[in-house]
């Protein structure tokens, strides 16, 4: 899909160690803490030309390109950003960022607490999509960017590119709110709860300190995954593809693998629970939970966004249930109401919330069109 | 600034009709060729709505902001009163809901505007006399495929304004690029009108 011609090559991760105790929405406080990052393109003579890239609930840093030739698969947002992309690494100096309480580097539950020697596990603070944005200010002031171009995110990235616009206003121009919403409704929390119960009940969690047990809740996370992957895909999509397919073409009349779409949310399931940390899902998912910028302001969204001086790009798509464009709406009509700059567009995809990752061309070119004025507007 | 192509006659007649500094809503705004217009000349604000997501990108990337909605559902990302001019632009004669957006622009707007082609004018009078339904540049559609449902002339949308207690302010109507004056109802194939609600426009609710 993505010839190498259009691909930012290779590329390492690096590290920025923060000594400054970082105080959490929870009350508690990171007393030193690491980010892994990685940037691509030049930053300008000005700066201006820096866009941060937020990741959703299984992101990462490792957005763009390969870290050997060998690697079968490039950075999870390869076909947004690179040389002649949309997030064009020709013109912005892109940085992407593993958010605290991750797993891929970030400090988070699977680090070592460095009181202890031990992994943190079940002591990690959770932390909100607050906490992340403040982490992701001192990273800025630590790469010298003053002033974001754009910052980027799909779903809880989308999260905390608004809560850059209304924490730091003065240092946001643009906020691109992909697939996104101002908060979770009882539905997304409820399903949020059922993967978190899916993970706690695991007999090998262990309170969150499995690590010292020498075990992973697999079980758990597998189905944590596989619930979550049934909510990013559409009815449409998921029929389409798989249908009543079935592996032998014919009933065995009984439990083991027989539909297609048990198959792949089984192999998705696994590949997951192998990879990734079962607090850190826990974590991200309570963030998402927790985020309600408008709940300060008696609910009042528009309220909330009266700080911002970004100018924001809403897009939704339609086949998404998880974030579903009138979610979307909702965060439009309170810019709107606050007297804010803004576009939106509702993409037609039937590759539901999951189209945020995909190149539906409608949705390229409108990132491709929005982002040609930022990078304009940057001088880059 | 990029150098502007000159505006189409008719968004011409309506951007004159709006004060520097404005805030707008354009609906149905196309490629958002009348709010680029107004936002380097008038230092106007605002949004351009339209159903198209190809419009949508062709209007962010000209700069000017647009939302992508379906205006028969009504204007319901936009707060009362919120603007100085809602623009609806040979928009209405295609609409279902065509009674809801006239009342709808002037719930979000001070003042509206709004144009749409004349179905009195003689060229389409003509035709009709001729045995057919009236074809022609400004509406080049044959009868089964065409988007325009709900035709008027002049004389139909004052009544409807009066039936919802809305005030014509002014009224302009043109052939090609040039104004007509007499027997506008006969002579002019495009219609623009400015109104509002009694009170509004001087500020009172």
């Amino acid at each position: 899909m993505t010839d190498s011609s259009s691909s930012v090559g290779l590329v390492r991760a690096e590290r920025a160690a923060f000594a400054t105790p970082l105080p959490l929405a929870s009350g508690s406080v990171l007393p030193a803490y690491e980010l892994v990052f990685e940037t691509y393109g030049t930053l300008n003579a000005d700066a201006s030309n820096a866009v941060l890239i937020c990741h959703a609930l299984s992101g990462h840093h490792h957005v763009a390109g390969r870290y050997a030739e060998t690697d079968k698969a490039a950075g999870w947002w390869d076909n947004m950003v690179g040389p002649g992309k949309p997030i064009d690494t020709n013109r912005f100096f892109v940085v992407g960022v593993n958010n605290l309480g991750g797993c891929h580097g970030s400090t988070g539950p699977s680090s070592v607490n460095p009181d202890t020697g031990r992994p943190w596990g079940s002591t990690f603070p959770l932390v909100t999509v607050a906490d992340w944005v403040c982490a992701q200010a001192r990273l800025a002031d630590r790469l010298g960017i003053e002033c974001w171009a754009a910052v980027i995110g799909g779903s809880l990235g989308g999260m905390q590119a608004l809560e850059w616009s209304i924490r730091y206003p003065d240092r946001v121009r643009h906020a691109l709110l992909i697939a996104s919403a101002p908060k979770l409704s009882a539905q997304n929390i409820a399903f949020n709860d059922v993967a978190r119960q899916a993970i706690l009940t695991d007999p090998e969690f262990h309170g969150g300190d499995f690590y010292a047990h020498g075990v992973l809740p697999r079980r758990g996370l597998r189905l944590a995954r596989m619930l979550g992957h049934i909510t990013y895909l559409s009815d449409d999509g998921m029929g389409e593809k798989f249908g009543r397919m079935l592996r032998s073409g014919e009933y065995k009349f009984g439990f083991d693998v027989e539909f297609e779409i048990e198959s792949y949310l089984r192999y998705q399931g696994d590949k997951f629970s192998d990879r990734f940390d079962a607090n850190t899902y826990l974590l991200m998912t309570k963030a998402l939970d927790y985020f309600d910028p408008a709940a300060a302001y008696g609910g009042d969204l528009a309220a909330a966004l009266a700080p911002a001086r970004a100018e924001f790009l809403v897009a939704s798509f339609t086949s998404d249930w998880r974030f579903s464009p009138a979610r979307s709406r909702e965060t439009v009509k309170a810019l709107i109401a606050a007297g804010k700059r803004v576009s939106y567009a509702e993409i037609e995809s039937a590759h539901g919330h999951d189209a945020f990752l995909m190149t539906d061309p409608p949705y390229v070119a409108l990132m491709r069109a929005y982002l040609d004025r930022v990078a304009q507007e940057a001088g880059a | 600034m990029k150098p502007h192509t000159p505006l189409r006659a008719d968004l011409a007649l309506i951007a004159g009709w709006i004060a520097p500094g404005s805030r707008v809503l354009d609906l149905g705004c196309g490629r958002g060729e009348l709010l680029a217009h107004l936002q380097a000349e008038r230092r106007v604000t605002g949004y351009g709505v339209d159903f198209d997501v190809d419009n949508i990108v062709a209007c962010v990337g000209g700069g000017v902001n647009a939302v992508q909605a379906d205006l028969e559902s009504g204007l319901a990302e936009f707060g009362d009163a919120s603007f100085d001019v809602v623009v609806l632009s040979q928009t209405i004669q295609a609409m279902r809901h065509t009674e809801a957006i006239l009342v709808e622009m002037l719930r979000v707007g001070r003042e509206a505007i709004v144009s749409f082609p004349n179905f009195g004018y003689w060229r389409n009078r003509w035709q009709i006399v001729g045995g057919r339904m009236p074809v022609s540049d400004a509406m080049p559609y044959q009868w089964y495929d065409t988007p325009n449902i709900h035709w008027c002339m002049l004389g139909d949308f004052e009544a409807l304004c009066a039936k919802n207690g809305i005030s014509v302010l002014e009224r302009v109507v043109m052939t090609g690029e040039r104004r007509v004056s007499l027997w506008p109802n006969l002579m002019g194939s495009l219609a623009f009108y400015r109104v509002s609600r009694p009170g509004r426009a001087a500020g009172v609710q």
